[in-house]
């Protein structure tokens, strides 16, 4: 995997550009003046131990939270801190803890993905006249295309809520995908999930890309990242600590130290840290290993 | 099927032969005995001496135990009754049994309490009241048509509530479509000639025993499984079983003679109408008003103002159509200024806002009268006389012959009032189905997700508020001339005449949310309940907050599941994932962190 590098051409067009966002809360920064681009046909990672400021990057960037501070610039344009407007642009997410509709069906989910792609309002549906049906029609055929593109087309009438835990996450991302983004968030998709699933993730996610979609993933799950991702950012504190190909980030001792804490300088348990390091730089099994202890 | 199920015996240990053949006589003999004279008197009201010929409770006395008496011969196999139980075979018995015998007991208790003593009891009585307890009884031995699954040792109540549940009727034989669209119009039929004999219905006690007996029947009937079969057909003819209910609902004015229950069915159209405009907001976009009655109440002065009643401070007469479009505006202006400045927050606010603004319109206008305020809707007193509508020479105010019937002076706003509801039914159909009703249901179950989805929840929960609003606001126009009066205590938060704020919404939760038949119903049972049973006046609020609690505790979805909670309910091979955290409440889930 450390043959994976940054495949793509340094004039790709930048489709996310977030300079400088900061956010506090009272006296909490969640965080802090954090620069992060993510170029056309990249998948980029973001990690960090718990409470680091992830999720919150991902609000600020969504406009479900308005950055203190800092501008996100999606293809060149200034994003209003507005979520329907975010995702209007082209920006996509799904959430941590899983937040389908789960009183709707599985195909009605994915309808309502489609809702910034159409524009059908309450006298087109109360007249129904042609242009309606067409609409209702295409949205339904895209919406099933997605259901098979994830795998759930037999189970579009099933309601969201008795789909199983893996199958709700891949939903979501059907969800997202329903709006035609140019850059999907993705905040910890295998999170709960058993390794044969993760696999079929990270499979999925491949063929996101391949569609032309940027992807940008947060994830605790080190191998999966390093493996997925061509880039990868650490947050730290709420600050970005390093950002590389995602053989530099492994290698990199602050983020190791990130995520077992700092020793004292001739602390006795240095040699031991010590040698974990140098372990965690050869094996990325063991990362994730130890990466699983700290939580 | 992973949990454990256990062999359930029956609540009473009697052989089941046994228990079918007491039932099928006990059934037997209550029916014979409706033909016999149960009181000496004719004091008792319906007439329940005549020998041979059944009158008052004895005919729904009778229904009900024909009705015991079918599913009994059903559970026998014979040829030709197998159709009435698809679903469940015994619990039906038994539902029907308790309501027969509930209402037989009514019947028996209200003789001997309204003329004095049991004294007054022909051998008739004695008779059916044996046979219902027979019947009942022996029922209770009849197998459970479902297994306990949570228990190997359920006590008698559970037991009991067990014997009354029953699986989703299979696969149903193919019927050629004219007999389908024959079942479709029978049953419309048989419901128009059930909603009819209710509001018909002359006194309480036959009220009481006309509730009972159609309550546990419809219940048998879903638990017999028809009720599953006639909704699959009426899906399957979607158009034609509209247009059914609508034909049947038309023909309501025809049934009567005078216009004493036409008016009755004229409020509860326009109850139900609010109703269904409510579930708009209530139910599809998950906006709690406390405050609706408040437009209805806005359309109906409107109207009485520009009526052209002598009443009025402005003198003009607007066309009717004009009334209902000035009517359907201002409602809407109102629910705008409303909800703009309260839809932008999240959570109770918007409930406090409307429950605040239906008290101020009340109040504002009973100040309105010249003295605390300008004379615009003169207090109190209200705007009488608004005149009846005349359509090109039709007025609403006279009878009018039509096909050979004579048709009274409410029959036209009866027709008048079907015409706003099926332009109510029609909106709320059309709207729910479509995209700007997909995000309302999305806003509903979760509004970050939903914004995070792209939708505009601001912009699609004025419209729905809105849209609410101008629906009760045209129901308003006509509600004006129907009573020719408008006064402020008509719009109160709750009273006990509906429509006023609670009973709407009490409409909307007890009917079933999201649906469209349920509040219907809802409205229909709320409106009759107070206006046939009114000798309850006093205890009229505690009854129905104690039917509030018991439906909530039983059956939180209101009597009318829609179509998304059936889909939790029944069985339809879906993968059976219990969700704790997401069952129970659907709205307001919303956690921090997103
Ligand atoms: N709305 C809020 N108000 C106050 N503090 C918040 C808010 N949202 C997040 N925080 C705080 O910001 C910090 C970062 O939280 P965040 O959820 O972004 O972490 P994370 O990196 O996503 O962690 P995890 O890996 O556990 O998901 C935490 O300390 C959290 O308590
Ligand atoms: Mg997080």
């Amino acid at each position: 995997m450390n043959t994976m590098t940054t495949t793509t051409p340094e004039t790709a067009t930048t489709v996310l550009d977030a300079s400088g966002v900061t956010m506090r809360f009272g006296g909490l920064t969640a965080v802090r003046n954090v620069d992060l681009t993510v170029k056309a046909g990249e998948i980029v990672g973001l990690i960090g131990p718990n409470g680091a400021g992830k999720t919150t990057f991902f609000n600020c960037l969504t406009g479900l939270y308005v950055p203190t501070e800092g501008k996100v610039r999606y293809k060149g344009t200034v994003l209003p801190p507005k979520p329907h407007l975010v995702t209007q642009a082209g920006i996509a997410r799904t959430f941590q803890n899983i937040r389908l509709f789960a009183n709707m069906t599985v195909l009605e989910n994915v309808l309502v993905g489609r809702h910034t792609r159409t524009k059908e309002g309450l006298w087109s549906a109360l007249l129904r006249g042609p242009g309606f049906k067409k609409a209702e029609a295409a949205s339904h055929e895209r919406a099933m295309e997605l259901l098979e593109f994830i795998g759930l087309q037999d189970k579009a009438d099933h309601l969201a809520r008795n789909l199983p835990y893996g199958d709700q996450r891949k939903l979501e991302i059907a969800r997202a995908l329903a709006s035609d983004p140019g850059l999907l968030l993705l905040d910890e998709p295998t999170a709960g999930m058993n390794p044969q699933e993760t696999r079929v993730t990270e499979e999925l996610i491949f063929a996101i890309r391949d569609m032309g979609i940027a992807v940008l993933v947060i994830e605790h799950d080190m191998r999966f990242i390093f493996n997925l991702c061509d880039r990868v950012a650490c947050l730290v504190q709420g600050e970005k600590l390093v950002e590389g190909t995602p053989g530099e980030v492994q290698a990199d001792e602050r983020v190791v130290a990130a995520y077992l804490g700092t020793p004292f300088e001739g602390d006795p348990g240095a040699d031991e840290v010590a040698e974990v390091e140098a372990a965690e730089a050869q094996s990325a099994t063991r990362t994730t290993r130890t990466e699983g202890e700290t939580q | 099927m992973t949990t454990k199920t256990h062999q359930t015996t029956p609540v009473l240990a009697i052989p089941a032969t046994v228990a079918r053949a007491a039932t099928a006589a006990g059934a037997a003999l209550t029916l014979g005995s409706t033909f016999l004279a149960w009181t000496w008197t004719a004091k008792f009201p319906g007439d329940l001496t005549v020998t041979g010929y059944p009158g008052g409770l004895q005919v729904l006395t009778l229904v009900g135990a024909a009705l015991t008496l079918l599913f009994t011969l059903s559970g026998y196999g014979i040829k030709g009754l197998r159709w009435l139980t698809p679903g469940g075979t015994n619990s039906p018995v038994r539902l029907a049994a308790l309501g027969l015998l509930g209402t037989m007991g009514f019947t028996v208790g209200a003789i001997s309490v309204e003329l004095g003593g049991v004294v007054n009891l022909e051998p008739g009585a004695w008779i059916g009241l044996v046979g219902a307890i027979i019947a009942f009884v022996a029922s209770l031995g009849l197998p459970h048509d479902q297994d306990i699954t949570d228990t190997a040792t359920p006590s008698p109540l559970e037991k009991f509530l067990n014997s009354l549940r029953a699986p989703a009727p299979g696969r149903p034989k193919e019927l050629p479509s004219w007999a389908e669209i024959l079942i479709i119009v029978a049953a419309f039929g048989i419901g128009l000639f059930v909603v009819t004999y209710g509001i018909d219905t002359a006194y309480p006690e036959l009220f009481v025993g006309y509730l009972l007996i159609t309550g546990f029947a419809v219940t048998a009937l879903f638990k017999a499984g028809l009720m599953a079969r006639l909704s699959a057909i009426t899906t399957k003819y979607r158009s034609i079983a509209v247009a059914a209910a609508f034909v049947a609902a038309a023909v309501f004015p025809f049934t009567q003679s005078t216009d004493q229950y036409t008016l009755i069915a004229v409020n509860i159209l326009i109850f139900a109408t609010v109703a269904l405009g409510l579930n708009i907001v209530v139910g599809l976009a998950g906006l709690l008003d406390l405050g609706y009655v408040a437009f209805l109440g806005v359309g109906a002065y409107t109207a009485a103002l520009v009526s052209g009643t002598s009443a009025s401070a402005f003198g003009v007469q607007f066309p009717f159509w004009a009334s209902v479009l000035l009517g359907a505006a201002v409602s809407l202006i109102f629910g705008v200024v409303i909800g703009a400045p309260t839809l932008r927050l999240r959570g109770d606010y918007l409930a406090i806002v409307t429950l605040g603004f239906g008290e101020i319109f009340r109040i504002a206008v009973g100040n309105l009268d010249g003295v605390s305020g300008p004379r615009v809707t003169n207090g109190p007193n209200g705007v009488p006389n608004i005149p009846d509508l005349n359509f090109f020479g039709y007025d609403f105010g006279e009878s009018h012959t039509i096909l050979g019937f004579e048709l009274g002076a409410y029959a036209n706003y009866y027709m008048l009032m079907l015409l706003a509801m099926i332009l109510v039914v029609l909106v709320f159909s059309r709207a729910g189905s479509s995209r700007i009703g997909r995000a309302w249901v999305a806003i509903r179950e979760d509004e970050t997700a939903a914004t995070a989805m792209g939708i505009n929840g601001f912009r699609v929960k004025l419209i729905a508020f809105a849209l609410g609003a101008t629906l009760a606001g045209i129901a308003g126009t006509v509600q004006a001339h129907v009573q020719s009066t408008v006064v402020p205590e008509m719009y109160v938060f709750a009273g006990p005449v509906p429509p006023n704020s609670a009973f709407l919404l009490a409409a909307v939760i007890l009917g079933g949310m999201g649906t469209i038949s349920g509040p219907l119903i809802g409205a229909a049972l709320l409106y009759m309940i107070p206006a046939k049973l009114q000798f309850l006046s006093d205890y009229q609020l505690l009854g129905f907050g104690l039917a509030l609690i018991l439906l909530m505790r039983f059956r939180p979805e209101g009597l009318i599941a829609n179509r998304r909670a059936k889909l939790e309910y029944h069985e339809t091979g879906q993968l059976d994932v219990p969700d704790e955290t997401l069952a129970g409440t659907t709205s307001g889930t919303t956690k921090a962190g997103a």
